[in-house]
């Protein structure tokens, strides 16, 4: 049973030393309660109390973490259903299958692709995390050549997809030095492959097969409940779900069973994060995107993809970065003067607010315009231009306020400022704070700047 | 440890709304669309009931819009250009219900605006060319709407028609109209809970029966606020099946218009080459705006591109029909 805070603090050593980063055992206590932090913080907790502990301490649902060459992905941890209860911790890895009958110049082509791709949302890069490597020619040796040529084409994180330990053997060792998730051990072969994930020290996908069609949700999770307790008794606590499921409404209704379970329940036996194949349960390329957009919003902790093109990762990657944005803080840019192709004294001077995804619509088209300009970013709180109008966080007061304390006068030699065109109304309110300059009013749509800079 | 699937317990349920009205009911509507119903969370019918699937909206305009994407006209040729001809191939295209969209002075670039009259032209024969239930919705400038919306809830008096969209400036106006000729209002607030319940409570006040009312809680597409949106539909959702009576509404939203207006969707060249091809990134884009609002709770929603039709269309038929083996 999950402990509350005050339980929890009976149990700490109440000297207040900070050492586990907070102002006091009480503050700690509480987080853990919330299971915001591990125990493992506070290096003072005697043993009896961190038995006692334990449970309360350990995250509803386990945190899993694949690591290569540097790069790591951490996914689990996540402690709500929804996202306005806090926020999602923990995006899902998202990986792309190559499967190991291909020729190996064809394997490393597909994988250079996954490699390579980067596009750029509001500033911050985006990409897949890796690669999943599948087991489709019954030969464990090609099975470790298929793994050694995408490692020798990319850093990224692997999953390794073989249901024969033997060929789960020759990928591990074909992967050295990184840590992959093997997938996947199901009710015959848990024994031998949950002995390889112990050996290798790798996270293990756990498997309950889709043979029987009578099967009820019930009895398949049940079924996953009690392969999941066996593998964790053998030693291997690092699980990953695989329910079995893969159309529409199942994936969804099945994973959502799983997250409410751990975080409703406290079942430990499905604590763990699931892994999704929306390849298997649709239709086209575009309905496999569909599906891995649900199972992101849904819950889902590892998507494996059998496809990839530039646009759908462009999509699915935005869909994710939105979906695991903290809604308690909008993505922002600082407030401040920022120069855009080398501008000069008599550059044009351009205001917008701090809300990232404003800041690099605009940014981005005055950049690609080639023209130098000034773009002054007044502090809006992180909204966008009409959503701060409406609020009175860009009003002509701030905006006036901006011009004059950002330096941005001293910067330019002309005194003329361009308002967004949504804004127009202010131009006369602004006029009046900002004497002696003339407003000018831009288009209302960034993508029409260019052409307006060029009048 | 034995799994007993968690159930959450309900106590209330989204209302029915009726949007269209055959012969017998006073219009001339060869099928109606009843929405709403729900006393579960999108999907999960192991704890309650969705009587209704959520239905696809086609956006067709009085004239070919100016602002529109080129990708848009592509795509259904030169039907655009004539209303009746664009009605009849957003029908075939899989529509469950057509949305026409009165252009304004943004909407056509040319500073023209339709006139009452016009305006009236065009809805009956939009009636005329169509069967299935009709949404209007006006250019989207308070005055203008009022003045062309009125015009067209008295032409179709009887119809049930969705008139749209109402927001707090202009609503009044509207919802009269929507009372003395049959028809329901499409309530749009920007994003906010509180805003949405303040709306619908406004409306009824003046007399509309509850059960004429969508709410439209706004839309961010993918890229550009979509979180705000979905999470503010999660809330009303939730509110509706916890009892509270002022967001039982069945919600509408209009991904199409929000995915189209991106230059992800209208500009071809000149953006970065992770972008990938065009017309997969505008399709996907709409696609992936409209699925993500489906799992918060969209009843209806609005679309562009006949391609993202199909797609939604065959999506809520596998939302809504769970196989026995897992398999789709
Ligand atoms: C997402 C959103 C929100 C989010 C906030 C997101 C954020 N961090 O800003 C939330 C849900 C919190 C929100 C809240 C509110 N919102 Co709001 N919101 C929206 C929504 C859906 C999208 C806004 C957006 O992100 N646009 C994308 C960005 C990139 O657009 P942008 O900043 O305008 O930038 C573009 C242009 O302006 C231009 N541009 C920008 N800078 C510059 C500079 C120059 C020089 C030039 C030339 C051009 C230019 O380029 C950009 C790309 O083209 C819009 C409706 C819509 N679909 O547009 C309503 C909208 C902006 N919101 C509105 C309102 C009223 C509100 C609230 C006041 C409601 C309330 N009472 O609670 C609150 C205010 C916030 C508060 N009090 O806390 C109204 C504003 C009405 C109006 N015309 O004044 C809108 C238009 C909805 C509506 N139709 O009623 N909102
Ligand atoms: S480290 Fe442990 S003993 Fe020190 S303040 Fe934190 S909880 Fe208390």
């Amino acid at each position: 049973m999950a402990l509350s805070g005050l339980e929890i603090y009976k149990l700490l050593p109440k000297t207040n030393c900070k050492d586990c980063g907070f102002p006091t055992c009480l503050a700690f206590a509480m987080k853990l309660a919330q299971k915001q932090v591990e125990l493992a913080a506070c290096p003072h907790v005697s043993e009896a109390a961190q038995a006692a502990l334990s449970d309360a301490a350990a995250p509803p649902i386990r945190l899993i973490t694949l690591s290569s060459n540097g790069n790591k992905l951490e996914v689990g941890n996540e402690t709500v259903l929804y996202r306005h209860e806090k926020t999602f911790f923990h995006q899902p890895g998202i990986f792309v299958r190559v499967s190991d009958d291909l020729p190996l110049d064809e394997i490393k082509a597909r994988t250079a692709e996954v490699d390579g791709y980067v596009v750029d949302y509001v500033g911050m890069p985006l990409s897949y995390d890796g690669l999943a490597i599948a087991y489709a020619s019954g030969n464990p040796e090609q099975f470790g050549d298929a793994v050694k040529a995408v490692c020798d084409t990319t850093h990224k994180l692997l999953i390794l997809i073989a249901d024969d330990p033997a060929a789960l053997k020759a990928g591990l060792a074909a992967a050295d030095g990184r840590t992959p998730l093997l997938c996947a051990a199901n009710a015959e072969n848990w024994r031998r492959v949950a002995l390889a994930a112990k050996n290798a020290k790798a996270p293990l996908v756990v498997r309950v097969d889709d043979s029987d069609p009578s099967t009820s949700s019930e009895q398949r999770l049940d079924g996953l409940a009690k392969l999941t307790e066996d593998i964790a008794k053998f030693g291997v606590d690092d699980l990953v779900l695989d329910p079995g499921v893969r159309g529409f409404n199942e994936s969804l209704a099945t994973i959502t069973h799983i997250r409410r379970l751990a975080l409703k329940e406290n079942f430990r036996a499905l604590g763990y994060p699931v892994i999704t194949f929306p390849g298997e349960g649709a239709t086209s390329q575009l309905d496999e995107v569909t599906l891995a957009g649900q199972q992101i919003a849904k819950y889902a902790g590892f998507v494996v993809l059998d496809h990839f093109t530039e646009a759908s990762a462009y999509a699915l990657l935005v869909l994710r970065a939105n979906i695991y944005t903290d809604p308690q803080k909008p993505i922002q840019v600082e407030p401040g003067v920022y120069p855009i192709n080398n501008p000069g004294p008599d550059s044009p001077l351009m205001v917008t607010t701090n809300f990232s995804i404003t800041y690099f619509s605009v940014a981005n088209e005055v950049e690609s315009s080639g023209l130098p300009g000034w773009l002054l970013v007044a502090d809006a709180e992180g909204m966008s231009v009409l959503t701060a109008w409406a609020a009175g966080k860009f009003d002509a007061e701030r905006i006036a306020k901006a011009v004059k304390e950002s330096g941005a006068s001293g910067k330019i030699s002309h005194k003329q400022v361009i308002l967004p065109g949504h804004v127009a109304v202010l131009m006369g309110e602004l006029e009046e704070e900002l004497p002696g300059w003339e407003i000018k009013v831009g288009p209302r749509e960034a993508v029409d700047l260019p052409a307006f800079l060029k009048m | 440890m034995p799994v007993t699937i968690p159930k959450n317990k309900y106590s209330g349920a989204v209302r029915e709304v009726t949007i269209g009205a055959t012969k017998a009911e006073g219009g001339t509507r060869t099928t109606t669309v009843t929405v709403g119903g729900e006393s579960t969370l999108p999907f999960l019918f192991h704890e309650g009931a969705m009587p209704h699937p959520p239905r696809i909206a086609v956006e067709i305009a009085d004239r070919w819009p100016a602002d529109w994407s080129p990708l848009l006209r592509e795509a259904w040729g030169d039907a655009v250009d004539d209303p009746v001809a664009w009605a009849k191939a957003a029908e075939a295209s899989g529509a469950d219900l057509i949305l026409l969209r009165l252009t304004g002075p943004v909407q056509r670039g040319d500073g023209s605006k339709p006139t009452a009259a016009e305006a009236r032209k065009v809805v009956r024969a939009v009636l005329g060319a169509t069967g299935l239930p009709l949404m209007v919705f006006g250019p989207g400038i308070a005055d203008l709407d009022n003045e062309l919306l009125v015009a067209v809830a008295e032409e179709a008096a009887g119809e049930r028609l969705v008139l749209g969209v109402c927001e707090d400036k202009n609503y009044r106006t509207i919802v009269a109209a929507a009372m003395a000729h049959g028809h329901l209002v499409d309530s749009r607030t920007p994003m906010d809970v509180n805003l949405a319940k303040q709306l619908i409570i406004l409306t009824r006040d003046v007399g509309l029966p509850m059960d004429r009312i969508l709410m439209d809680p706004s839309t961010g597409a993918l890229g550009y606020g979509i979180e705000y949106g979905y999470s503010v539909m999660e809330r009303l959702r939730l509110a509706a099946l916890n009892g509270d009576s002022m967001t039982q509404q069945p919600m509408l939203v209009t991904p199409g218009e929000e995915g189209w207006k991106l230059k992800e969707s209208k500009v071809g060249e000149g953006v970065p080459a992770s972008w990938g091809n065009w017309n997969e990134r505008a399709v996907t884009w709409e696609v992936l705006t409209s699925s993500t609002l489906l799992q918060s709770g969209a009843d209806i929603v609005v679309l562009r591109h006949p391609d993202s039709i199909t797609e939604i269309k065959s999506v809520i038929q596998r939302l809504m029909a769970p196989a026995h083996n897992g398999h789709s």
